[in-house]
């Protein structure tokens, strides 16, 4: 809208000041470009080289790093993880989210305490909650050891001791502290529904299930999809939460690519493979963002 | 209205109070277990209340994690200040003074705040270190390293929520501005700054919440214990086979305090910052 303003042409200052503009951003943007798009292409260039010892070996080898990271049997179970962990993360999130939202939006006493307790494991790190979640789901003592106390003995359970549940342990304690982020943003959305919609709809003779099912949730639409790329995202790089919580687990069973990244290149010294796999999660995560920015950027200009 | 049966708002509330204890229960543990004295303290009986408070678990912990809360405070502090004052101008002149190309510019910001860090770290590393050998001053492996690199990566979020954020002020109040015969600079300071404190309150809340909890970064470029910040000294707490379980539970809770507490008394900007991080501004 300014760029086309005539007093833009017609009065040199104002044209100084837009020059001054792009100056200011100017180092931001260098700072941005090199710490991000050229650390990108850089690490990139590290993927491609044969730098998988402790000496900088930056020698070509085109695709091999990539080749074997694929044959290697620890990344294949990795990014079966990152899936089964993403899926059902997500749906977690989203279906407590949408469950205590709805709940809290029907004027409820004491709405703002309920929405501060499930709100808050939002603030603390990773690291705590997984520190945390790591002796609750302990197999002897913990949510164990409390339903046992309950007399439900039979929902006890080996957690992440057990390579064929390991991992909904840790999606667990990440539901736990990301559901109250899709509960703000859902109920941001209810709040945004108007009174008089909801009111037509009971006029029209619809049940409040079938309100919600038919004319709430579709209104929410956009909600889920902006919950889906935050969270679906975080989910792709996780990297803190499982590294404390459970770490690689029992045969690799809660490894993920952020923790395979790490050990190999800070520990292992292969700096190559690490850049490998730091590329593989670079393109899981861009293949969600990407589009949802550019449908963004499009969304507010044409708004 | 809307008229509902009591039994609908009995298991209603009781649905709420579950959920509310699920998500306090890690607290209850983390609490319950660091008030209770070593002796007491047993795997077994996570879950009963302590005999006496004993505060035995907090001094030992906070023994443990002092040098590193202190290093964390002194991260804290530059990521934050530095970051919001870029932020705020970077988001004023992205939203007002829209030179040919911003609308390139600020989407390709943005996707710096989505980028996995670790698709940068090998780099990072590297140029850490040489920047420490040409500039003479120690970056990798120092609380100063990882303040330039949080300054750096936390320049996305705050443009983009400070942009959001101006986005409201209209455009007029910028154009009456200028007819007066300020400048770009000129109504940044009378006009906008200003306007701009619960900006700088939202975009403050998430940086420190962010920087505080940052584990990636900080466990990569400092190796030396003494300079680590306290996620990093947590973790190492608590992946320790030494270190008693209820310490490690007194630490966790020491170290979720600051940020709990900015989420205590500040939650409505909390809330913001949160959803302004979700692209919605």
């Amino acid at each position: 809208m300014v760029a086309s303003s005539p007093r833009r042409s017609a009065r040199p200052r104002i044209r100084r000041d837009y020059a001054l503009s792009a100056l200011i951003v100017a180092p931001s943007v260098l700072a941005v470009g090199i710490f991000v798009y050229g650390f990108i292409g850089w690490t990139l260039y590290v993927a491609l080289s044969g730098w998988n010892s402790f000496l900088p070996d930056l020698s070509f080898v085109g695709l091999r790093n990539f080749i074997e990271l694929f044959q290697t049997l620890r990344f294949q179970i990795d990014l079966r993880n990152t899936l089964v962990f993403t899926v059902t993360f997500l749906l977690g999130c989203l279906g407590l989210g949408l469950l205590l939202a709805v709940l809290l939006d029907q004027r409820v006493r004491g709405e703002g305490f309920f929405r501060n307790v499930y709100l808050f494991p939002m603030s603390i790190s990773f690291i705590v909650s997984g520190t945390a979640w790591q002796w609750l789901l302990n197999p002897s003592t913990g949510v164990n050891l409390l339903l046992d106390l309950a007399g439900l003995d039979r929902l006890k359970s080996p957690w992440f001791t057990d390579p064929k549940i390991a991992i909904y342990s840790v999606v667990l304690a990440a539901v736990w502290q990301m559901s109250g982020f899709t509960m703000a943003m859902y109920l941001a959305g209810l709040r945004g529904i108007s009174d008089e919609l909801r009111e037509a709809a009971r006029v029209d003779g619809a049940s409040e299930w079938q309100l919600y099912r038919h004319v709430i949730l579709p209104l929410l639409n956009p909600v889920t999809l902006s919950a889906v790329i935050v969270l679906g995202h975080i989910s792709l790089k996780i990297f803190d939460l499982v590294f404390a919580m459970t770490g690689s687990g029992p045969a690799f069973s809660t490894d993920v690519p952020g923790i395979f990244m790490f050990e190999t290149t800070f520990r292992g010294n292969r700096f190559a493979e690490g850049a490998a796999v730091a590329t593989v999660m670079l393109l899981m995560v861009a293949v969600v963002v990407i589009p949802y920015l550019a449908w963004s950027t499009r969304a507010e200009r044409e708004g | 209205m809307r008229p509902r049966l009591p039994v609908g708002r009995v298991v209603m509330y009781l649905l709420l109070i579950a959920l509310a204890a699920f998500y306090l229960l890690p607290i209850y543990v983390m609490v319950n277990n660091g008030l209770k004295s070593f002796q007491e303290v047993s795997l077994s009986r996570m879950w009963e209340p302590p005999a006496a408070f004993r505060l035995d678990s907090f001094a030992r912990a906070y023994g443990r994690l002092a040098p590193n809360f202190r290093n964390s405070v002194l991260l804290v502090v530059p990521a934050t200040v530095l970051t919001a004052a870029v932020g705020s101008i970077n988001g004023y002149l992205l939203s007002k003074w829209k030179f040919t190309g911003a609308d390139v510019v600020f989407p390709l910001l943005l996707f710096g705040m989505f980028i996995p860090y670790q698709s940068v770290l090998i780099p990072l590393v590297q140029t850490l270190q040489w920047l420490g050998r040409i500039l003479d001053i120690r970056l990798y492996g120092t609380i100063a390293g990882l303040a330039l690199v949080h300054i750096i990566y936390g320049i996305p979020i705050t443009t983009l929520i400070f942009r959001n954020y101006y986005a409201t002020v209209p455009t007029e109040v910028v154009e009456a501005a200028r007819i007066d015969g300020a400048g770009l600079l000129g109504t940044y300071k009378d006009v906008i700054l200003p306007l701009s404190m619960p900006g700088f309150v939202v975009v403050m809340i998430w940086q420190v919440t962010q920087v505080w909890n940052e584990f990636l970064f900080a466990v990569t470029i400092t190796s030396n214990p003494a300079r680590q910040p306290v996620q990093v000294a947590l973790q190492n707490l608590a992946g320790s086979q030494i270190v008693e379980w209820n310490v490690q539970m007194a630490g966790a809770l020491l170290t979720a305090l600051p940020t709990l507490l900015v989420y205590i008394f500040l939650g409505r900007y909390f809330l913001r910052g949160l959803l302004a991080g979700a692209l919605k501004g």
